[in-house]
């Protein structure tokens, strides 16, 4: 007996000093849960679905705290057509088969707008529930290009620009700025990763400027990316392409350094975070990669920012600007249409023009924000800065 | 013959990573025939003790391979207590049970580590220092094998030559190898059974620590969930080599680690895995024991 009270008392005190020793414990605040039985007349819920935790959770929580900004701001002037907006956070941690059990909860919550989801892969899944239950679906951040292109979700739409834009922005700087011949084409086998590196692959072989020397998935997670970089280094390639997240273009990155490989390092939005920068040290240096523009001079976008800081206390994070253009897009619609009704919200979506950190948008018949694009940028002294 | 040079290094360096890791599973297998799948989180949990470690020594401004050496120690230490604790809580009072039961609570153990650390700690990649700093004799040849790379290997290395002579030469090894072969007889002469499974624990524990804080020292970064992968390879691992056996652990990892460094280098990356668990089938079907396991008769 006495020694399963040293067990108990043993587990305890491990568990305890791991909690303590790194005292960097967030206290993350929880969805507050809706009261969706009281006054569910008078109130606009707005899901706002992406990572929430999770090692992707940089992507989908600033879109979280956009929304919040957005709906304090109509709520008060009053709200949308006198109904207060609600913020609704759904976590799916950048997983299809957690975006699909959140996507059913926001359908079975009677949520009519959704911010999200945040990932590519995440959601396609998620895309057919809204679909069914007519949910109007806008995401700030995946750039799959087939969501929009394909036509198969009419309720789906972007303030963000498209992989086939992106990967042709990747390819035509890494050909024609950096002047760059042999490319090695890598991606992380995802939705997102693929799409992007055969679009840039796609791009550089039309161009013919440049050549395409190896087009190549790796397995994301790995713990050693050795044998893909000696295969760049035989291939004689100088720049390689990656598709894909931060954590796999951190270790790829510090492991071509390793391998004394320095060629030019070329990725996507899915590597333009601070957390990239932050694990990959001083090999994140000249990095470069494609990011939504940032209209810096733009009214509204400064106007986000300084509510950002004032109610937060901090710079927001990856994906703000579109999350916030987003918010303000589908509240725009719902207030121009009069109702939540989703023929109407969707007719707004296309015709009517709304003033937002990205621009003043409206969305194409496909459901793409007209006037947004890609450009690219570089790691300099542990910072992104605007190259093009 | 470069580039396969290269590709030999980097899966010899590749597969000693699993080689580390698959000496817990195959030592705790061998003694009481468990899969204690949260080994994987006992690796994790010994990074991320080295990066506590790490963190607080160097912003003491210490030499960096002092600090790997202290880094090294504590998480030994602590993940060994946590290797001990966890079979004490999670195993040891289901030891008579049928065995799928002891297997549900190491998956449970495996979920419950993660998602502890996920919460504890941050969902986030976190940078992990350089603790093993690049070697100037190594520069000649740093584009076949790094400094980190030659640091691994050497340490699996000497750590199976060790393990192998604990369990050949001394009293505790011995009691091992009987407890092994019959835990019921061992116990009828005497051996102290519990006090062997916990020794095993602790030594397999240890052993996932230094490949812990030695390979996010290498990759640089870590996060709750690398345990995963890393079991999971470190368990084929130990199933190719034989599960049970030391050496075969070893030969199991860096057979893994050519096979996928290979079908990497010659044929696709996006086939690694592919051609990694081919391998794990071919062999099992001509080996059903593993390529050094022993064919056992079957207690029934």
């Amino acid at each position: 007996m006495k020694s399963k009270w040293i067990v108990t008392v043993l587990g305890v005190a491990l568990a305890g000093i791991l909690a303590v020793g790194c005292g960097e414990k967030k206290d993350e605040k929880k969805a507050e849960a809706p009261k969706q039985e009281a006054a569910a007349a008078k109130k606009l819920v707005l899901g706002v679905a992406g990572a929430q935790s999770g090692d992707l959770a940089s992507y989908g929580l600033p879109s979280v705290n956009a929304a919040k900004l957005v709906a304090k701001e109509w709520n008060a002037k009053g709200g949308v057509n006198g109904m207060q907006v609600e913020v609704l956070p759904m976590d799916d941690q950048c997983k299809p088969e957690l975006a699909t059990n959140a996507a059913t909860k926001l359908v079975s919550e009677k949520v009519a707008i959704v911010i999200g989801h945040i990932c590519s892969g995440a959601t396609k899944a998620a895309l057919p529930i809204y679909k069914d239950a007519k949910v109007v679906v806008m995401s700030p951040s995946a750039t799959s290009t087939e969501l929009t292109q394909s036509g198969d979700y009419p309720n789906f739409f972007r303030t963000i620009s498209y992989d086939l834009i992106q990967g042709n922005a990747a390819a035509n700087f890494a050909t024609a700025e950096l002047k760059l011949k042999k490319i090695a084409v890598i991606h992380d086998k995802g939705d997102y990763g693929k799409g992007f590196a055969e679009s840039a692959k796609k791009a550089i072989e039309d161009g013919k400027a440049a050549k395409v020397v190896m087009f190549e998935g790796i397995t994301p997670g790995g713990v050693d990316y050795s044998a893909v970089i000696q295969k760049i280094k035989a291939a004689g390639a100088d720049c390689v392409l990656f598709g894909g997240y931060h954590p796999e273009a951190s270790k790829i990155v510090t492991q071509m350094h390793k391998k004394n490989l320095k060629i030019a390092f070329v990725s996507d939005d899915g590597v333009k975070d601070d957390t990239f920068i932050k694990t990959a040290g001083v090999d994140a240096e000249g990095v470069y990669a494609t990011g939504p523009q940032i209209l810096a001079d733009n009214a509204v976008f400064k106007k986000a920012l300084a509510d950002h800081q004032k109610e937060f206390g901090s710079e927001p994070g990856a994906f703000y600007s579109q999350a916030y253009a987003a918010a303000q897009a589908l509240l725009n619609a719902v207030a121009k249409a009069g109702s939540t009704d989703y023929d109407k919200v969707v007719a707004a979506l296309h015709s009517e023009y709304v003033e937002t950190p990205v621009g003043k948008i409206k969305f194409d018949a496909k459901g793409d924000a007209e006037g947004v694009s890609f450009s690219v940028y570089q790691v300099k002294d542990g910072k992104y800065v605007l190259v093009k | 013959m470069e580039y396969f040079l290269q590709l030999f290094f980097g899966g010899l360096s590749r597969g000693s990573v699993y080689a580390l890791i698959a000496l817990g599973y195959t030592m705790v297998y061998g003694i009481i025939e468990l899969i204690n799948f949260a080994h994987g989180e006992i690796y994790m949990i010994g990074a991320f003790m080295g990066l506590i470690v790490a963190g607080v020594l160097t912003t003491l401004g210490w030499p960096v391979l002092s600090i790997l050496a202290i880094a090294l120690v504590v998480s030994v230490l602590y993940s060994a207590a946590y290797g001990y604790t966890v079979e004490k809580i999670a195993y040891k009072p289901l030891r008579s049970a049928p065995r799928l039961a002891p297997l549900i609570s190491a998956i449970g153990m495996s979920i419950l580590l993660q998602n502890y650390i996920m919460l504890a700690q941050t969902p986030d990649f976190l940078p992990f220092p350089r603790l093993i700093p690049e070697l100037a004799f190594m520069d000649a040849v740093s584009n076949y094998l790094g400094t980190s790379d030659l640091f691994i290997i050497a340490t699996s290395l000497v750590v199976m030559i060790a393990l192998t002579f604990f369990i050949k030469f001394t009293r505790m090894g011995k009691a091992m190898r009987a407890t092994a072969q019959n835990r019921k007889m061992a116990m009828l002469v005497g051996v102290n059974v519990d006090q062997v499974i916990s020794v095993t624990f602790i030594i397999g524990s240890s052993l996932a620590a230094v490949g812990g804080v030695l390979i996010a020292a290498h990759v640089g970064q870590i996060n709750f969930a690398i345990g995963f992968l890393a079991g999971i390879k470190a368990f084929t691992a130990a199933v190719l080599g034989g599960i049970g056996s030391i050496p075969g652990a070893v030969l199991g990892g860096l057979v893994l680690g050519w096979a996928e460094s290979f079908a990497t280098g010659y044929i696709s990356s996006d086939y690694e895995d592919v051609f990694a668990f081919l391998l794990l089938v071919v062999i099992l079907i001509f080996r059903p024991a593993g390529l050094l396991g022993k064919q056992r008769a079957q207690k029934v």
